[in-house]
């Protein structure tokens, strides 16, 4: 069926595009290329891209570290890894998965989808897009990097004081944790700044914010959780790096300072961090849900509603990691309400999906078959979640086992599984082609396999005393044949994985060519080609409800918004609850200047670790990066 | 009624009165290994834990019905629309009523159920009955665990290290303590884990229920050697731990014979900057107190038997057996350490 493209007005006639102008508007929004070219790319596609990549690249890292923790608890007594050596692959492992891979990657995720689809050409400030990524990916290096180098921080990934103050962690190792992370906090503050001002204010003409879809909407509830969690962990993290710097003794017993302060602190971002990784991967499971059922999902206000919902409660129940240390009854009971209540939100939102499916005419192809994974895996960690909310119940399993599994079922079955199902779904619009769906259902296969034997046996673990984090266990407390079971299933979990990961690697070249809507999807980034043109949409849409793409098959012909100029990159501005077309925004074009910035940046940041002179200097060569950034563009170059 | 010999061996007396206790070990008998069970929430072996492993036998049961009525819906959703009538979507009040129910009313009952329980459960767990019958304050250390008897002024009865007797049902009082870094006490068996926080003093009461050696560990990271800081309860009879504890009030005995005065000069020589033997000149602080080591089931914080072979290898290379642990080895003369390991054993 052939469309029509029209104008605002439906007695326009129909729009003929001029093969010139296409020409010329490829021209303004591409890319330069070469080794220099790299550095300067600000279009939201490919900053995206590289956020993805990079993610996942750091996921096999991290899920390395994880397979040498499984081998050295394979049996008691083993001395395959030291405890120190150990206690840094900890660290290393959790800091990379939930710093360097998961938020990074819903971000990417989120940067790389929602503009299209709500119809953008690109992001707000595109230039801040590009910022925030050579920053996450020069912070992820240096950190990373220290495990090599031996080091590597050994406090934990949540570094309570007083073990990560100087007297207990004197190397270098807390000290790149601390400002490591700071500095990748900039980048998931920018990155949030951004999705929350296009998904507000570039939205296509026509999609109100009841028409969103529930990807975006899931990508804006967690841009807003961002603004407000990562700012917590930057302070408590500052507070740490001038403890450990300048003596400053925030978190020193001796000299009036409160451990228990920084847990407040790091809980008070790291539960909602949680959620900041879980609620995307939700939209990412509407998403495949609506276009492989082949209707409209149920319940979509509910489900906006409960995503909403689970953004704030979010935020009221960090205290349930801290029911161990002593704090009175009565307010720990309010914490223990208030993480049980957050089974609402999620519990609606499971049954809506449920509902959805019920019935459907349903294609199993491989990105369905991970969000059907996904039931089965989130449903248990939700019940364990559940569990211990429970203060006497949490008592006992805190700080075991038992935690380590609740949280990959968690965060593996709820984020990682629907996440990668989103790459087998959005692959197209990465690369042009589809992935192969033969490798992609043994990947899923293996991976539930190998995922339910590595982490299942450890709630066993924990409820018989095994605890968290330790290098060894001695023979004789019955543990012995949990572990090697959890072993052998980590072996199998990483088949899986690196399975998708060959998959996403052979199918660049050799997968088969999508063509524009592979999977007969109703929204609009499947109106762009495969991959997408360097602008995007050549003409920008106007939406008349939540499924345009299917609307517009049905009707035959669909509308477009014409008199955008094709020698700039113009966008068009619309307003936040309505999307009513108010203005015009001008793009900038390709830039070194964010990475120059991010380098500047860095210099301080890494610096500070040697002497703190570098805080000086890395404050005067970003000013005088950012002078250069915002020097005011020429007015006769833009007409 | 006497505490099993050894630690580590067969519990031996896997008593059936509790049925948790006995799932558990039909789950972990499922599962192809023999649990110990000497450090297991599922072994509950006083009223606190034993109340908090029924919670756990509810939430499980309830768990498991959860998942299957999930996987059941999900099953059936699916399987109904793989027949050739192509699609057949559930009514629009049919969708409702399922997520409602679902999603709405079962986990707010779940709710209800989880809170009332666990206020319920909290305050009989936390009840303390003043006066305690007996109060010991348990101090982490990097990385074993100080134990201090005191009595009902607060004055000082004994201490001791990594194995702490405590009369079966009396109420305990722990005050648990921290001068170093945070680290989290905790005996499955017995209850709940409670913080050690430097700056504070938090307790944790409960009543051994039954006669037995429980292992707990630390459960909070604390540095290099978290994974083998480990200690013994040991629940007797009252009458039994009063005993105990007179005996650990007195004062180191005088060796008797000449090899164990000769192993007191290597001790006051190698051992006495950080080890205490109270009754001798050796008054150290940094190390567990020894007056009364040879009474110990173990060595290392509950992690190697304390026998004469291990406590000699112990000496000679404690890095071997708990890396960067804080006690250096000693490169004795093989006739010192023989000395040295006679006035040790001596020390009952």
């Amino acid at each position: 069926m052939t469309l029509t493209d029209r104008t605002f007005d439906p007695g326009a006639p129909a729009v003929r595009d001029d093969p010139e102008e296409t020409r010329r508007l490829e021209e303004t929004w591409r890319s330069p290329s070469g080794p220099v070219g790299w550095f300067m790319p600000v279009n939201q596609r490919i900053i995206g891209r590289r956020f993805i990549v990079t993610a996942f690249v750091f996921f096999l890292l991290a899920g390395a570290l994880g397979l040498l923790i499984r081998l050295q608890l394979a049996v008691p007594e083993n001395s395959l890894l030291g405890p120190e050596l150990y206690n840094q692959i900890v660290t290393t492992h959790g800091t990379t998965m939930m710093f360097l891979f998961a938020i990074p990657v819903v971000e990417g995720f989120a940067i790389f989808m929602a503009p299209m689809m709500i119809g953008s050409r690109d992001m707000a400030f595109p230039r801040l897009n590009a910022f925030g990524y050579y920053v996450y990916l020069i912070g992820g290096v240096a950190f990373f990097g220290s495990l090599f180098v031996g080091l590597a921080p050994a406090a934990g990934w949540f570094n309570y004081v007083p073990l990560a103050n100087k007297e207990f962690s004197p190397g270098l190792g807390v000290g790149i944790w601390t400002t490591m992370i700071t500095f990748i906090e900039v980048s998931a503050l920018t990155a949030a700044v951004e999705l929350i001002v296009t998904i507000l204010k570039l939205r296509a003409p026509g999609m109100s914010l009841n028409r969103m879809p529930l990807f975006v909407w899931s990508v804006l509830v967690m841009a807003f959780m961002i603004l407000f969690a990562m700012p917590t962990i930057i302070v408590a993290s500052l507070l740490l790096i001038l403890d450990r710097l300048v003596d400053t003794k925030f978190f020193i017993v001796e000299a009036g300072g409160e451990p228990l302060l920084w847990q407040h602190l790091f809980w008070f971002f790291g539960h909602p961090e949680v959620y900041i990784i879980l609620v995307p991967a939700l939209g990412v499971i509407s998403s495949v849900i609506t276009t492989f059922t082949g209707r409209p999902i149920f319940g979509y206000t509910a489900l906006v509603v409960s995503l909403v919902a689970t953004g704030f409660i979010s935020f009221g129940l960090w205290v349930h990691h801290m029911f161990a240390t002593g704090l009175p009854q009565l307010g720990l009971s309010f914490f223990m309400a208030a993480s049980a209540m957050i089974a609402i939100p999620n519990g609606v939102q499971v049954f809506c999906w449920l509902a959805s499916l019920w019935g459907a005419k349903i294609r199993l192809a491989t990105p369905m078959l991970w969000v059907l994974g996904f039931f089965v895996i989130f449903v248990i960690g939700g019940l364990t979640g559940v569990m211990v909310a429970s203060i006497p119940f949490d008592l006992q399993v805190h700080g075991t086992f038992f935690l380590v599994a609740h949280f990959h079922y968690v965060l593996i079955g709820g984020a990682v599984f629907p996440l990668i199902g989103g790459l087998y779904y959005w692959y197209p619009k990465m690369t042009g082609r589809l992935m192969s769906e033969r490798l992609g259902k043994w990947s899923f296969w293996l991976a539930f396999l190998g995922f339910n034997l590595t982490f299942f046996p450890m709630h066993q673990l924990g409820m018989e005393g095994m605890p968290r984090r330790i290098y060894t266990y001695i023979d004789g407390l019955g543990w012995e044949g949990m572990n090697l079971l959890a072993t052998a299933g980590s072996v199998v979990l990483a088949l899986g994985f690196l399975l998708t990961a060959f998959n996403f690697w052979v199918s660049m070249r050799r997968g088969r060519p999508a063509g524009d809507d592979p999977w007969g999807a109703p929204t609009l980034e499947w109106r762009t080609s495969s991959p997408p043109a360097p602008y995007n949409h050549r003409h920008v849409a106007v939406v008349h409800g939540r499924y345009p793409l299917w609307q517009e098959r049905e009707a035959g012909r669909r509308e477009v918004v014409i008199g955008l100029r094709s020698d700039r990159r113009e966008m068009v501005v619309t307003s936040i609850l309505d999307a009513e077309p108010q203005s015009v925004q001008v793009l900038p074009g390709p830039t070194i200047w964010p990475f120059v910035s991010a380098v500047a940046a860095s210099t301080g940041f890494i610096g500070i670790l040697v002497s703190p002179i570098f805080f000086v200097i890395g404050f005067f060569l970003a000013f005088f990066s950012f002078v250069g950034w915002l020097w005011p563009r020429r007015p006769w170059r833009e007409d | 009624m006497t505490a099993t010999p050894s630690p580590f061996g067969p519990s031996g007396r896997r008593r059936t009165a509790q049925a948790a206790a006995r799932l558990a070990a039909a789950g972990a008998l499922l599962a192809g290994c023999a649990s110990d069970g000497s450090q297991s929430a599922l072994n509950p072996k006083s009223p606190d834990a034993a109340l908090i492993a029924q919670l756990w036998w509810w939430f499980l049961g309830v768990s498991a019905v959860v998942l299957a009525v999930v996987v059941l819906v999900l099953a059936v959703g699916l399987l109904r629309g793989r027949g050739a009538q192509g699609a057949r979507p559930l009514p629009e009040s049919r969708r409702w009523a399922l997520v409602v129910s679902g999603g709405i009313v079962a986990p707010a009952v779940a709710i209800l159920g989880i809170v009332v329980s666990g206020l319920w459960i909290g305050r009989e767990t936390g009840a303390r009955p003043t006066p305690p019958d007996v109060t010991v304050e348990v101090a982490g250390k990097l990385w074993w665990w100080e134990v201090r008897y005191r009595d009902a002024q607060g004055g000082l009865i004994a201490t001791t290290a990594n194995e702490i007797h405590l009369p079966v049902g009396r109420m305990v009082r722990l005050l648990l303590l921290s001068d170093n870094v945070i680290h989290s006490f905790w005996v499955p068996n017995l209850d709940g884990k409670t913080d050690m926080i430097p700056g504070q003093v938090n307790e944790l009461w409960f009543a051994p229920g039954e006669a037995g050696t429980y292992r707990g560990q630390c459960a909070e990271l604390c540095g290099v050697q978290h994974a083998l800081m480990g200690f013994l309860v040991v629940a007797t009879e009252p009458a039994e731990f009063e005993a105990w504890l007179a005996h650990q009030a007195r004062p180191a005995a005088e060796p008797e014979g000449a090899l164990a005065r000769r192993g007191r000069e290597v001790f006051q020589q190698s051992c006495a900057r950080c080890h205490t033997v109270r009754g001798t000149a050796a008054r150290g602080g940094q190390g567990p107190d020894l007056t009364h080591l040879a009474g110990r089931r173990t060595l290392a914080a509950a992690t190697i038997p304390n026998t004469r072979g291990h406590l000699g290898g112990w000496i000679a290379d404690p890095q071997s057996i708990k890396p960067g642990n804080l006690m250096p080895g000693f490169a004795l003369d093989p006739p010192d350490l023989h000395a040295l390991l006679a006035y040790l054993e001596q020390l009952e």
